[in-house]
């Protein structure tokens, strides 16, 4: 049998047989693997705090006006449209009551996008003809499309070649405010990102110890045996890394299914799942645990077997 | 040349003297019971015989190599290579199988060999227990593998701290025919004992008390 067919044999046998103690260290770097794997994904997008509208008589409302008017889901809103071509004042409009359209509208729901479409009120077709007394008239249609302003400028020109009539432009005080509140997003994702790597350090790290302390024993009788103190070090980190492999391919899978889930519930759009992913979290997760396992995997070697075999 | 000589060897913790200035030599082959009363230094003897500790004073020649002099990773490699050990509390590692364990001392020392470690268990009487969990075996079951672990890199020399400590009768007969087969072979054999039956079948016992030795017994009757 070759010598490493032996080492696999020992650490696995460690692992299965010893079951307790390693299952908090992989469940430490399992939920620090699947925090790592979720950081890579977040697309703010419209956010509806009740519903989208459904039927006629039903608007969805911008942030900004709903807390201006003190509106909420349910709250019935009127909307009056000015039948003149031109604006008219306030003061004329108020005295002029028969020229003007009016009708009332269900708060379906809050829309909440950290942009410029807070500041809007959202009705059906329908309810804008009826409302404008004009069919089939479109003067501009606006789309929210979350993604890096080269696409979305590629976008827009695809547009205008390819349709006669049409001129796509990009709104980009609305792109932008997007990216701010995506980057922002990011960079707090990334953050506590850190900071559970960091905490899953010292959970590694402490249970690595306990790990260590409790064996101390078993360590002092294979140096009786004749283990050096590299193959100590060998045997633990081989256990360790091993260890923390599982977690991160455990890791990947729980955080692409953790970060589709956010993303359905807040987002409502699906993430697109990178393979490259995968190897990364591993790898990241054996170099975390790796390192965590140093300092403990060290305190190893200085068990002195002639003190660890003199009696209990 | 013999195999083992201490010359003026004392261990001192602080004020006390667990060696006091011990000569003491063994000659290949020779099989030697210790004996004394607790706290006497027994195990502090076999620990530096058995390259694990350092005598404070005094030479320890192994095999013509003073150990007293050698660094602890050389240490390490003369434990492998020449000594098996054997102790009172067993010491086996829990989540390891009978034959595993046996592998483990294979292991540091050169090369695992399932077929040589099942032949070694089967040497002890155990070959059907070489699946068994340390905890699913009785503790002379237990002591039998740490034997079959001793010998499976055919050591020069044998030691064994109170081999029969924790052990009944029975075991205790099954490990004294498991030394005679050993000595037969030609290993030396160093067995600390507090149990009179374990010492007599011994070519020669000496008696340690207060880290001096103060008897020595020939075996007249010693039989192979
Ligand atoms: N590491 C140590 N530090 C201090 N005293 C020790 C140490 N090891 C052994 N002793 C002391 O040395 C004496 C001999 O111990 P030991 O060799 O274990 O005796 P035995 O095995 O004969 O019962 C005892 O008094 C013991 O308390
Ligand atoms: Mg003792």
């Amino acid at each position: 049998m070759k010598k490493q067919t032996m080492f696999l044999r020992m650490i696995t046998a460690s692992l299965l047989r010893r079951r307790s103690r390693m299952l908090v260290a992989l469940l430490a770097i399992a939920a620090a693997a699947t925090d790592f794997a979720g950081a890579e994904k977040t697309s703010p997008y419209w956010r509806v705090d009740g519903e989208w509208p459904s039927k006629q008589g039903e608007a969805l409302i911008g942030k900004e006006i709903a807390q201006t008017l003190a509106l909420s889901t349910g709250d019935i809103v009127t909307l009056t449209y000015d039948l003149e071509t031109k604006a008219a004042t306030a003061d004329e409009a108020s005295k002029n009551e028969r020229n003007q359209n009016s009708g009332d509208f269900v708060v379906s729901g809050i829309l909440d996008t950290g942009g410029n479409e807070e500041k809007y009120i959202f009705i059906s077709i329908e309810d804008m003809e009826a409302l404008t007394g004009k069919a089939d008239i479109f003067d501009m249609a606006e789309l929210s499309v979350s993604a890096s302003q080269s696409e979305l400028k590629a976008y827009a020109d695809n547009i205008t070649n390819q349709s006669g009539g049409v001129s796509a432009r990009l709104v980009k005080r609305v792109t932008q405010s997007e990216n701010t509140v995506l980057s922002k997003l990011q960079a707090l994702v990334l953050l506590v990102t850190v900071i559970v790597l960091l905490l899953t350090m010292i959970c590694v790290a402490t249970t690595m110890m306990a790990v260590v302390t409790e064996r101390r024993k078993e360590v002092g009788l294979r140096k009786a045996l004749g283990a050096s103190n590299q193959s100590i070090i060998v045997e633990f980190m081989g256990e360790g890394l091993l260890l923390g492999g599982i977690g991160g391919l455990l890791g990947s899978v729980c955080g692409f299914v953790f970060a589709q889930a956010v993303s359905m519930n807040v987002f409502n759009s699906s993430i697109q799942f990178h393979w490259l992913l995968i190897p990364l979290t591993v790898l990241v997760s054996v170099l975390v645990t790796g390192l965590s396992c140093l300092l403990p995997v060290r305190s190893a070697t200085d068990v002195d077997p002639a003190l660890v075999l003199k009696g209990e | 040349m013999s195999l083992l000589e201490l010359k003026s060897v004392s261990k001192i913790y602080g004020p006390l003297k667990a060696l006091d200035n011990v000569n003491l030599t063994v000659e290949n082959g020779e099989w030697l019971a210790i004996m004394g009363p607790s706290g006497s230094g027994k195990s502090t003897m076999m620990n530096i015989i058995g390259c694990m500790d350092k005598p404070s004073l005094g030479e320890v020649i192994l095999d013509g190599v003073d150990i007293a002099k050698e660094s602890g990773k050389k240490l390490t490699e003369i434990r492998r290579d020449k000594i098996g050990l054997i102790f009172q509390q067993f010491h086996l590692v829990n989540y390891l199988t009978a034959v595993e364990n046996v592998m483990v001392s294979q292991y540091y020392h050169s090369m695992p060999d399932e077929n040589e470690a099942l032949e070694a268990l089967e040497r002890v009487g155990l070959k059907d227990r070489a699946k068994h969990l340390p905890s699913q075996l009785s503790g002379g079951e237990q002591q039998r593998v740490c034997i079959a672990r001793a010998l499976i890199n055919h050591p020069e020399i044998v030691l064994a701290d109170e081999p029969t400590g924790n052990l009944d009768e029975t075991n205790e007969n099954i490990v004294i025919e498991l030394f005679r087969q050993l000595h037969r072979q030609g290993t030396t054999l160093i067995v600390v004992t507090h149990d009179p039956e374990v010492a007599e079948v011994a070519q020669r016992t000496v008696v340690l008390e207060h880290g001096r030795l103060v008897k020595e017994i020939i075996n007249e009757n010693f039989e192979a």
